[in-house]
């Protein structure tokens, strides 16, 4: 028992990632329903909830705006409403709890570590800025949404929902080169959708790790685990009693992993005092 | 090396690799767009371009097809990968009248302005006269029973048949009406359809602003002159049939 406890986040996740595409999947071929209408239709890039609620990927609609077109307003609400969860809860809470290509980098990234530990070369994390960058110009220039046109992440749900055929060759590319060539590549130092909920969220989100000072031993095991180095750096933790970084995807892994249980979830306004279990 | 010198290299090399890593981009976008043009889309699609743009790639209206006629592209499909298409040998557009494809597009890129689903342009029969049965002479006319449009997208022309006193019935597709459904291309009884649907675009033709049809316009000439109406308008109006020879040639007397 003590052993699942210690996957106790990383659990949760699987079960909320999955769980949001079999909605999806459900509902698309064995006709669920709840009210009577279909329960979650559509896939993430823009869906509707019990036929009332409307959601769409903030980022896609972004693009689409910036090519020119305007948007009907269900699509707008969506993206409305997907974007201020995720500013209050923590921008890249979307990228370890829900986002499927996170199933595919978390493997590679546990597999590196275990048999590989060499990059083949460097990439700078803030590279995903720049592609963020490029995507939102591109859009303007080509008239075409750049990156839902080029999109893993896009690839792989309509793969799982609709079972299209060659989408998981991407995901192939992008589970090769996370486990051989640069460790977690496409997550942490490629993907402009993690580095967009990143930016926008920075200041806002409220679901943060609290670190207690006093009890860490420096050991480093949660920097081993985090898909996020960086952001642990713990000169910058004493100072902030918590993480602040919008790049952390409050995965949980180094919550358990702490031998000294100095770190633990919290809400931005706690500032450091390590809650006990709030999830 | 100097840090101000480093700093300029460093912007300089960031920039090249933006630049071409953004051609590099374009040109894999552009490419796939490509095939925009070859698919056939959901009732109330708008223009290619601007489809291309809006379309978030959902699947709801797919979702939403109770005929399960429209798919999402795959790679390699004559649709934009994740797009919304149909391919009409396979399984035709219904044209249900609530229009539940276009009521679930969240984004606008199939209009929601369309109504009447009958005013759908999704693409346009034509007719392979050369393999067409009907052409040949012989009793089919399947696609004009099928046509939800009946006698206005498709219409069967009389005609006299020259190595018999049969007479060929010819259907003829009206792009004012046709909506594109592909149910005559589902129906026709050919190994390979003589009837197919096709986006108009790619197989229309256009006369030009230099050439004038004289009946179709009022001229000096014409003016205050009592035009029969039947010469003038769509082929709906044009002159009644039923008087070709050999049509009812069991009661004619040279039998």
């Amino acid at each position: 028992m003590s052993a699942l406890w210690g996957w106790r986040y990383l659990i949760h996740r699987r079960v909320v990632q999955l769980g949001v595409l079999l909605l999806f999947f459900g509902t698309l071929h064995w006709g669920w329903s709840l009210f009577g209408q279909p329960v979650l239709s559509g896939n993430l890039s823009a869906s509707k909830f019990a036929g009332q609620v409307p959601l769409a990927d903030p980022f896609a609609t972004l693009q689409i705006l910036l090519t020119g077109h305007l948007l009907e307003p269900e699509v707008l609400l969506g993206a409305g409403l997907v974007l201020g969860f995720f500013l209050v809860v923590g921008g890249r809470v979307w990228c370890s709890w829900v986002c499927p290509v996170n199933l595919v980098t978390d493997l590679a990234g546990f597999l590196h570590q275990k048999t590989w530990r060499k990059n083949l070369f460097g990439l700078p994390q803030s590279l995903r800025y720049t592609i963020l960058a490029l995507a939102l110009l591109l859009s303007i220039v080509i008239g075409l949404p750049a990156f839902e046109w080029v999109s893993p992440i896009g690839a792989m749900h309509r793969e799982i929902i609709y079972g299209l055929g060659m989408g998981w060759t991407a995901l192939l590319g992008l589970f090769l080169f996370d486990w051989l060539v640069v460790k977690h590549g496409w997550c942490g130092h490629l993907c402009p959708l993690g580095a967009f909920y990143s930016l926008l969220a920075q200041k806002t989100a409220q679901l943060r790790v609290q670190f207690d000072r006093d009890s860490c031993n420096s050991c480093g095991d949660c920097a081993i685990v985090c898909p996020e180095p960086q952001v642990l750096n713990l000169r910058r933790l004493a100072e902030d009693r918590q993480v602040l970084s919008g790049a952390c995807t409050n995965c949980g892994r180094c919550i358990p992993v702490c031998p000294k249980d100095s770190l633990a979830f919290g809400w931005r306004l706690q500032k450091g005092r390590p809650a006990p279990q709030p999830l | 090396m100097s840090t101000r010198r480093g700093f300029i290299q460093k912007t300089i090399q960031g920039a090249a690799l933006a630049t071409s890593g953004g051609m590099l981009w374009s040109y894999l976008v552009i490419q796939n767009a490509r095939a925009a043009p070859l698919a056939l889309r959901p009732p109330g699609a708008v223009d290619d371009k601007d489809f291309s743009a809006l379309c978030i790639k959902c699947g709801r209206c797919v979702e939403s097809c109770p005929y399960d006629t429209l798919k999402l592209a795959a790679v390699a499909d004559r649709a934009p990968l994740g797009t919304p298409y149909f391919e009409p040998r396979k399984i035709p557009c219904y044209l249900c009248h609530d229009i539940p494809c276009k009521n679930a597009c969240p984004t606008g890129a199939l209009a929601p302005e369309l109504n009447d689903v009958m005013q759908s342009r999704m693409g346009l029969a034509f007719i392979d006269t050369e393999h067409c049965l009907s052409w040949q002479g012989l009793r089919c006319e399947i696609c004009y029973r099928v046509c939800p449009l009946r006698e206005k997208a498709i219409t069967v022309e009389v005609q006299r048949r020259g190595r018999s006193k049969h007479a060929m019935f010819l259907p003829v597709v009206h792009s004012g009406a046709c909506t594109g459904c592909g149910i005559c291309e589902k129906a026709c009884p050919t190994q390979v359809t003589a009837i197919r649907v096709m986006p108009a675009h790619l197989i229309q033709g256009k006369i030009g602003d230099h050439y004038r049809l004289g009946w179709m316009h009022t001229t000096p000439v014409s003016e205050g002159a009592d035009v029969p109406d039947v010469l003038m308008g769509p082929p709906e109006q044009v002159p009644e049939r039923g008087g070709a020879p050999g049509l009812d040639y069991l009661n004619q007397q040279d039998l």
